[in-house]
């Protein structure tokens, strides 16, 4: 997030667009729900009525896929009838005639036809994300996973520098992340085309800087990326994986491909804290303790890190995973790794991460400190992007619509949106082991629109059969009208009806995001 | 004697990074109270927030190494499963090149732990073949 949390509150006007955020980031949601109270207009954009929807002064029920027309055509209305903030504009910002020469082609009747959302709604919502003060755009998972993924975002931050809404209090591009260290684990450059602190492999200075740290020399090569793994596994070359503390056979699209590329790795290591579907394929399963069972730090959605603390001593034979890693480093011969606590690895941190490098625990303490934080006396980073950008000029980068990877046909004439249901969390290793959660709901569904139930006869609690051209899964039947007719939705936490099965591995170009938004399914009655 | 503490720490669900204080007596984790202090949630927590306490306990943990035997996951002590990575990585990487590993960190463990595991793939092996859920 560009922003805090608990600036959401002071937002005048909030654009919600592919966040269910009630239901996946409720402490958010209660952010929101106080700047409403303090009268601020909220807009929601997104193919399923949720339950903020509902509270929205504004909802948009675009087409699933459309959100670079939605938005592309809110900056055409806002070009047009300067709306936007021109002193931004000319001030901070580089390639507005560039931007301005796309929009061209996306007048209100043109994107109201490829969206489904009526002209009179895209004008209204462009004057009142535009002509308000303190305007906040808030996305999730709903804008990045798509193979337009990147265009989605980038049509965002087009939208907040042409209304001049971002580096300013309670106004930005605010991404919700959907796990505890989404952020922390990027930070850390568990991603292979950068080193910790998003810096350049490329970069000889910073090369050299890790290697005299590290006492090695150092891969060049960008690695591949986890899809990329996945398909290079046995012709491509992967022999070896290690998994810490992810699933996989649950999570990937299209697992039944996942799971086959899993069985024929040479060497499987699973470090984990459940048995999990990945774990049930390994050679090697390393236990793992839980959080509650060791110190270090997480970094939250505003770029806040904090800390965990040990509460009970680990659970059986098990070992904190930091002790783990140092544990196989030293079976393996290598130095390096003589760790005695969490916080001396996070001392080693901040010494070559020039974001983290005023962080220590001592000053996390109780309320954790926002990066950057490049010196020991620097307050926390509330929000970014205040007065500058960190490259300079921010640039404009005109994007054009392009249509999903696979939309319905005679076939498979539904759109499939996967996602999350409240009560659960991911590939369900934890939230299944809590009898709270489980108690509420212990088994997957699909919802589907009233119109298509009765055309096709469905009743609720009948179960469906759900059919794409990767696999099968057969699921309780949900009627409602939160998902548009034509769309049906299914959460992903379920390992034995995965929604996974259904999903297109189709990836965005550039960071290989897969498409689990929009697949093409059909629904049978299941016997 | 009942020994009854809170402990402060960080909801290990989704990313809004709400503070929370664990509730143990004598040694087991008993319940979940939110933090009014903490500055994101203020008190308050949601449905997963409150029950983050009761996977910790469940019987299904995995309690010690286990090594696949004759097609079959058995119990070892660390130092067998240490060893047999070793080994095994020593050879692949050997035979193969670095690239021929990956790892899948994760965006549930922490910075220290994302951290040491891209160090590992980076420096001990000599790959840049790591990422993990984000995506997801």
């Amino acid at each position: 997030m560009t922003n805090s949390v608990e600036e959401l509150e002071d937002a005048a006007c909030i654009m919600i667009i592919g966040s269910n955020t009630t239901a996946s980031h409720p402490i958010v949601a209660m952010h929101i729900f106080r700047a409403k109270e303090k009268g601020a207009k909220i807009i929601v954009i997104d193919p399923r009525k949720t339950h903020i929807a509902s509270y929205a002064d504004l909802y948009l029920a675009e087409k699933s896929g459309t959100d670079v027309a939605i938005i592309n055509g809110l900056l055409h209305i806002i070009i047009k009838e300067g709306w936007y903030d021109k002193q931004f504009v000319e001030e901070r910002t580089e390639g507005f005639v560039e931007l301005k020469t796309l929009l061209e082609e996306y007048p209100p009747a043109r994107v109201a036809e490829i969206t489904g959302v009526p002209e009179a709604q895209l004008r209204q919502a462009a004057e009142m994300f535009a002509k308000t003060k303190q305007s906040s755009i808030v996305y999730c998972m709903g804008i990045t996973q798509h193979t337009v993924g990147v265009d989605n975002v980038l049509s965002l931050a087009n939208l907040s520098m042409a209304t001049g809404h971002i580096g300013k209090w309670a106004s930005g591009v605010n991404p919700l992340r959907g796990q505890n260290n989404v952020q922390g684990s990027t930070d850390m450059a568990a991603i292979p085309n950068v080193l910790p602190g998003y810096q350049s492999l490329a970069d000889d200075a910073v090369v050299s800087k890790f290697e005299a740290a590290w006492g090695v020399t150092l891969p060049r090569k960008p690695g591949l990326t986890l899809m990329e793994i996945m398909g290079a596994i046995g012709t491509g070359g992967i022999k070896a994986l290690y998994v810490m503390g992810e699933n996989p056979a649950v999570s990937d699209p299209d697992i039944q491909h996942v799971k086959k590329a899993l069985e024929a790795l040479e060497l499987l290591i699973v470090q984990d804290i459940f048995p999990t579907e990945t774990v049930a394929l390994a050679h090697v399963v390393l236990p793992a303790v839980s959080f509650a069972e060791r110190d270090g730090t997480f970094v939250t959605t505003d770029r806040r890190v904090q800390r965990i603390r040990k509460a009970i001593e680990p659970i059986g034979d098990t070992r904190p995973g930091w002790q783990i890693i140092c544990d196989v480093a030293h079976a393996m011969g290598a130095g390096g790794f003589d760790f005695a606590s969490p916080s001396e690895i996070f001392a080693e941190i901040a010494s070559l991460v020039p974001l983290y490098a005023g962080i220590s625990y001592e000053r996390i303490a109780e309320n954790g400190i926002q990066w950057p934080c490049p010196t020991k006396d620097a307050p926390s980073t509330v929000f970014l992007h205040k007065d500058r950008f960190s490259k300079g000029l921010g640039t404009f980068k005109p994007v054009a619509y392009k249509a999903p990877a696979e939309l319905p046909d005679e076939e498979y004439p539904f759109i499939l949106i996967t996602g999350r249901d409240g009560f659960h969390f991911h590939t369900g290793s934890m939230t299944r082991r809590s009898k709270s959660l489980t108690a509420q709901i212990n088994r997957c569904y699909v919802q589907i629109h009233p119109l298509d139930a009765k055309k096709l006869k469905i009743k609720a609690g009948q179960m469906i059969r759900l059919r794409s051209r990767r696999g099968a899964i057969e699921v309780e039947a949900r009627i409602t009208p939160i998902v548009q007719s034509g769309s049906v939705f299914v959460p992903f936490h379920f390992a034995e009806t995965a929604a996974n099965v259904l999903t297109n591995p189709a990836l965005d170009p550039v960071v290989k995001i897969p498409e689990y938004k929009i697949c093409a399914v059909k629904l049978e009655k299941a016997t | 004697m009942i020994n009854y503490h809170t402990v402060y720490t960080t909801c290990p669900y989704c990313g809004t990074g709400c503070g929370m204080l664990l509730e143990v007596m004598n040694g087991r984790l008993v319940g979940v109270l939110p933090c009014k202090t903490n500055s994101i949630n203020q008190g308050k927590l949601c449905i997963k927030g409150w029950s983050a306490h009761e996977f910790v306990h469940s019987p299904e943990r995995l309690k010690k190494p286990l090594l696949r035997k004759d097609g079959r996951l058995e119990e070892v002590e660390w130092d067998e499963a240490l060893s047999f990575i070793a080994s095994k990585l020593k050879a692949i990487t050997q035979t193969h090149g670095p690239d021929s590993f990956a790892a899948l960190s994760s965006a549930k463990c922490t910075n220290e732990e994302n951290y040491l595991l891209q160090k590992f793939t980076r420096a001990v092996i000599g790959t840049n073949n790591i990422d993990h859920c984000a995506r997801l």
